[in-house]
């Protein structure tokens, strides 16, 4: 029953934590109170679900009863001093915050809006989505974004105190803004979809929950916004990389890379919806970088097998990619697709090149890309090295499994 | 309702080297934009260049100092403000991109209220 219980406490956690969050937020307007009624109201049903059993809606459970603690809470400090500057919502003056759960669809858009504001730092932007919208706790923000989990503290402490001291408003942008601060969000929804994709911690290596939540926030964009090539490229990107899940871990929970995935196991029907937008998301000019993604993605989606891929293509794609956006990560998959065109030695020399750059030299994926190419060569020594150094800096489970398999591999 | 001030921060030497129709149109531009939204308009001033600022500083052993100048020393230097009332930031920002500003960019804060 126990087990059963905080699986369900767990599930809940995943799906429902930004609805209950934006939910709270209407009744507080403090953020930090909502969080403390939200985690109040999750370990509330640890124990009540496990005495009256799980309720038929775990979020609307959650939610009554967080906002229930917030109106108590709030009753009781009312007669305090305090200088707590309140959240402003302006389209909601005449509503009292209790709406019937499930009433109002763009709830967590409202809240993705507000913590994507452009008056708030775009590395903040990201972290304070995962943390109120996916509910992801602070250690895991920072693993998503290779920095410290006291920096990653700092930063979203002082972005939720200038939402609230600068009166940032809790609410969706007009129609007319919209599309500049659709920027904003797609980069943060991209950056769910790839904490979900591959999980920076923890013994799952997919949080399924992430990736829907990331393509049930780019779909409801797109109905908004169904001319956006930007919105466009990043569903297909989903689509189209999500469409391997299946393949991505064997019947014995192993990670199975891109290179030996069975593809019959791909969902076609995803890919086909992809490719689709893909071209729709490439007609603009230039293309976006979620589009030269998603193009990518495309290129592996029509190869039959890994050796039939066209490397060059995607080099190609990749060139454009890191002039568009040029991140260390994306300039990491550029040096591994270079070196599968071109050879292992030329991939080692693209690698080497990134080392010395901090941002990425403790990304644990730079070490076993190092150690592929350098098995591939037969230096078998260095190669566990790599091998060991990758092991050391990743903390997912199914991940560290892989490693360990193919450093056995190589001990043989 | 929130107060936000708006701080004008501009390159003095360009004010300086204006010729009188740019100058003339400059402070044009200002009473416009005052003009328009008197509603939000809570004060406003031009303040005299840096090179008649004087700053003083208390140091820990009660030791007063006064010095010829800015407290900092920049390119863009404060030299004028406008303070406004807003129901949000958006609102503010929104006053904000409208004050007349060619010679560098504005910078906006909200006021903390003690209640």
């Amino acid at each position: 029953m126990n087990a059963e219980v905080e699986a369900a406490v767990a599930e809940a956690h995943r799906r429902e934590w930004g609805f209950v969050l934006a939910a709270t937020l209407r009744v507080t307007r403090e953020i930090d109170l909502a969080e403390e009624c939200v985690q109040d109201a999750y370990a509330r049903a640890l124990s009540t679900w496990g005495e009256r059993g799980v309720p038929a809606k775990p979020g609307a459970w959650l939610t009554t009863v967080a906002r229930r603690r917030a109106i108590d809470l709030q009753r009781r400090r009312a007669t305090q001093h305090r200088a707590l500057p309140l959240l402003v919502e302006p389209t909601l003056a005449g509503e009292s915050g209790d709406s019937e759960v499930g009433e109002i669809p763009d709830e967590r858009l409202r809240l993705i809006c507000t913590c994507c504001h452009p008056a708030i730092a775009p590395q903040a932007q990201v972290a304070l989505t995962l943390r109120l919208v996916c509910g992801l706790t602070t250690h895991e923000v920072a693993r998503a974004f290779l920095v410290s989990e006291p920096t990653m503290a700092a930063r979203i402490t002082r972005a939720k105190k200038k939402i609230a001291a600068a009166h940032i408003p809790y609410r969706v942008p007009p129609i007319a803004e919209l599309p500049d601060r659709v920027d904003a969000v797609l980069t943060v929804v991209h950056l769910i979809f790839t904490t979900g994709h591959t999980a920076p911690a923890g013994t799952e290596l997919i949080r399924r929950d992430l990736i829907e939540r990331s393509r049930d926030l780019t779909q409801m964009l797109r109905a908004l916004l169904p001319d956006n090539a930007d919105v466009a490229g990043l569903l297909a990107l989903i689509l189209l990389t999500d469409a391997r899940r299946p393949a991505r871990i064997n019947d014995a929970g192993e990670l199975v890379l891109l290179a030996d995935q069975d593809r019959r196991h791909w969902d076609r029907d995803a890919i086909s919806e992809g490719a689709a937008l893909v071209r729709q998301a490439l007609r603009r000019r230039p293309p976006g970088r979620f589009a030269l993604m998603a193009a990518i993605a495309a290129v592996h989606a029509e190869a039959p097998d890994w050796d039939a891929t066209d490397w060059r293509e995607i080099v190609g794609l990749y060139d454009l990619l890191v002039a568009t956006w040029p991140s260390p990560v994306v300039a990491l998959n550029r040096a591994v697709a270079v070196g599968l065109a071109d050879g292992p030695q030329a991939g080692l020399t693209e690698l080497g090149e990134l080392e010395t750059d901090p941002r990425i030299a403790t990304y644990p994926y730079l070490a076993a890309a190092r150690a592929d190419f350098l098995s591939r060569l037969g230096c078998h020594y260095e190669a566990r090295l790599a091998y060991q150094e990758a092991l050391h800096l990743t903390e997912n489970t199914t991940e560290r499994d892989y490693l360990t398999r193919r450093l056995s591999e190589l001990a043989r | 309702m929130a107060q936000y001030l708006i701080l004008i921060y501009e390159d003095e030497s360009a004010w300086d080297s204006a010729d009188p129709d740019t100058f003339g149109r400059l402070m044009a531009d200002h009473q416009r934009f005052g003009a328009a939204n008197s509603d939000a308009l809570r004060g406003g001033d031009a303040l005299q260049p840096t090179t008649t600022a004087t700053s003083v500083r208390r140091e820990p052993s009660g030791q007063v100092t006064i010095t010829d100048g800015p407290f900092a020393e920049t390119k863009e230097a404060l030299g004028g403000y406008y303070v406004i009332e807003a129901a949000d930031l958006d609102e503010a920002l929104a006053l904000a991109k409208q004050v007349p500003a060619p010679f560098g960019g504005v910078e906006v804060r909200p006021v903390q209220t003690f209640d």
